[in-house]
């Protein structure tokens, strides 16, 4: 890619990313409360919060938090840009990964116990997706023969049944990575649980404006991988993975809807029971069919 | 008009009310009332709240409680007492253990009588004190320029 092609995709996600992500958080809110038989807020309601929070006054309970929030927000376009920009995988996971960790050291430097209850829960939840989302790169190896996002895309190898099951376990690691019920341990948008806002919990103002943004970064760039996983480079099946992703995002929903909080030792489990059977399966086929 | 105004998350505290309008309060958050209509959030967390809903008249016990989860509050924040207890102590006023209203220990901006206040009293407070919450946002605005 060439500089000029660099600072376009840069822009584009940059600029884009977030109204797509505010768009579907909106859409989030409003499918929940139909379902619990409201009315439910208004579209936009996820832009008019994060609107309200830059307007509140800024308490900062430890100085370096609102450092590592702003890595976290950093290293998640980061992210976004480079798996849009069609560079390795494997990099992306990895970039993605650092920007977990930001939020983290974030959710510990506060002194709050629900916080570090909270950050305590999302390393758990991390361990459970992270072996998802890597064998999920493997199997794209498999089939495509690159770990390069844009050579799997134009590999002519996908869309295939030979990656299915890798699919379907990442779509279960989604609703890990998401903080969907029944995953949702170390924070949720959901009111009143046993960890009152988990990591977020001591965040207010912009700092919470900020993680709400990273949101909808990380959500744009995770439905782009759903959709890589039919991508062949035509207009059809990117309009085909758009959709895709868009029923997987809405059955995020329905989950989310539809089951209680797991503990942390049953989301652990399921993790790796999903990523040990459907990913490992799925690599034992690429590798011996 | 403040964003504020356009997603109050909401605080609900128990003073020591009888539960009777703590029900209430949590009947506006079902698909009768849906409160969230307007944005609102029944949140836990003193530190992203804009309205503090306090049911019940304050005691000795929790005068602190409920200072420190007002100090907690970043501005521009509403207090709104629900309920004939949390506005002035209502039948347990003479009690030797009770303060009296909330507004003994913190400024309380609205109140709405009842017993138990109704929940379409309750999302009048808490719309009356919108207003009240855009008037500090402005004021808010003016300071920092």
């Amino acid at each position: 890619m060439s500089d000029l092609d660099w600072i376009i995709v840069a822009l584009v996600y940059a600029v884009l990313a977030p109204l797509a992500g505010c768009i579907l958080a909106g859409v989030d809110r409003k499918i929940s409360a139909r379902m619990q038989g409201r009315r439910g807020p208004p579209l936009l309601q996820p832009y008019y919060d994060v609107r309200k929070f830059c307007e509140k006054e800024q308490i900062t309970s430890n100085g370096v938090q609102d450092f590592y929030v702003g890595c976290y927000l950093l290293f998640v376009i980061i992210t976004g840009i480079l798996f849009f920009a069609g560079q390795d995988l494997l990099l992306v996971i990895f970039t993605l990964t650092l920007g977990e960790t930001f939020l983290i050291l974030a959710a510990y430097s506060s002194g709050s116990p629900f916080s570090q209850i909270g950050a305590q829960r999302e390393l758990y939840a991390a361990m459970a997706f992270e072996p998802i989302f890597l064998l999920m790169a493997i199997c794209l190896y498999l089939q495509t023969g690159s770990f390069s996002v844009s050579d799997i895309v134009w590999s002519g190898e996908l869309p295939s049944i030979m990656v299915i099951g890798a699919f379907l376990a990442f779509v279960i690691g989604l609703t890990i990575k998401m903080r969907k019920s029944p995953f949702d341990l170390s924070m949720s948008h959901h009111a009143h649980q046993d960890l009152v806002r988990g990591m977020t919990t001591e965040f207010s103002g912009r700092t919470l404006a900020m993680i709400e943004v990273s949101h909808w970064y990380e959500n744009i760039m995770l439905l782009g991988m759903v959709a890589l996983f039919i991508a062949d480079g035509t207009i059809l099946m990117t309009v085909l993975g758009i959709i895709l992703a868009v029923i997987v995002y809405i059955l995020e929903i329905a989950i989310d809807n539809g089951f209680a909080r797991m503990t942390w030792q049953n989301a652990l489990k399921s993790g790796w029971v999903v990523a040990l059977v459907l990913g490992v399966l799925n690599v034992a086929v690429l590798l011996y069919l | 008009m403040a964003y504020t105004t356009k997603s109050p998350w909401i605080l609900h505290y128990d003073a020591s009310s009888c539960n009777g309008c703590d029900i209430e309060v949590l009947a506006c958050l079902t698909p009768l009332y849906d409160v969230e209509r307007f944005g609102i959030i029944n949140t836990g967390d003193p530190k992203q709240a804009d309205i503090l809903l306090i049911t019940g008249a304050v005691n000795d016990q929790n005068k602190n409680v409920v200072k420190q989860l007002y100090e907690q509050m970043p501005d521009p924040k509403v207090v709104v007492a629900v309920g004939i207890c949390a506005c002035s102590g209502g039948v347990f006023r003479d009690c030797y253990n009770i303060l009296g209203g909330v507004d003994t220990v913190i400024p309380v901006d609205v109140y709405v009588p009842g017993c138990a206040a109704r929940p379409e009293s309750i999302i009048d407070g808490v719309v009356k004190g919108l207003a009240v919450l855009e008037e500090k946002t402005n004021k808010m605005k003016e300071a920092k320029r």
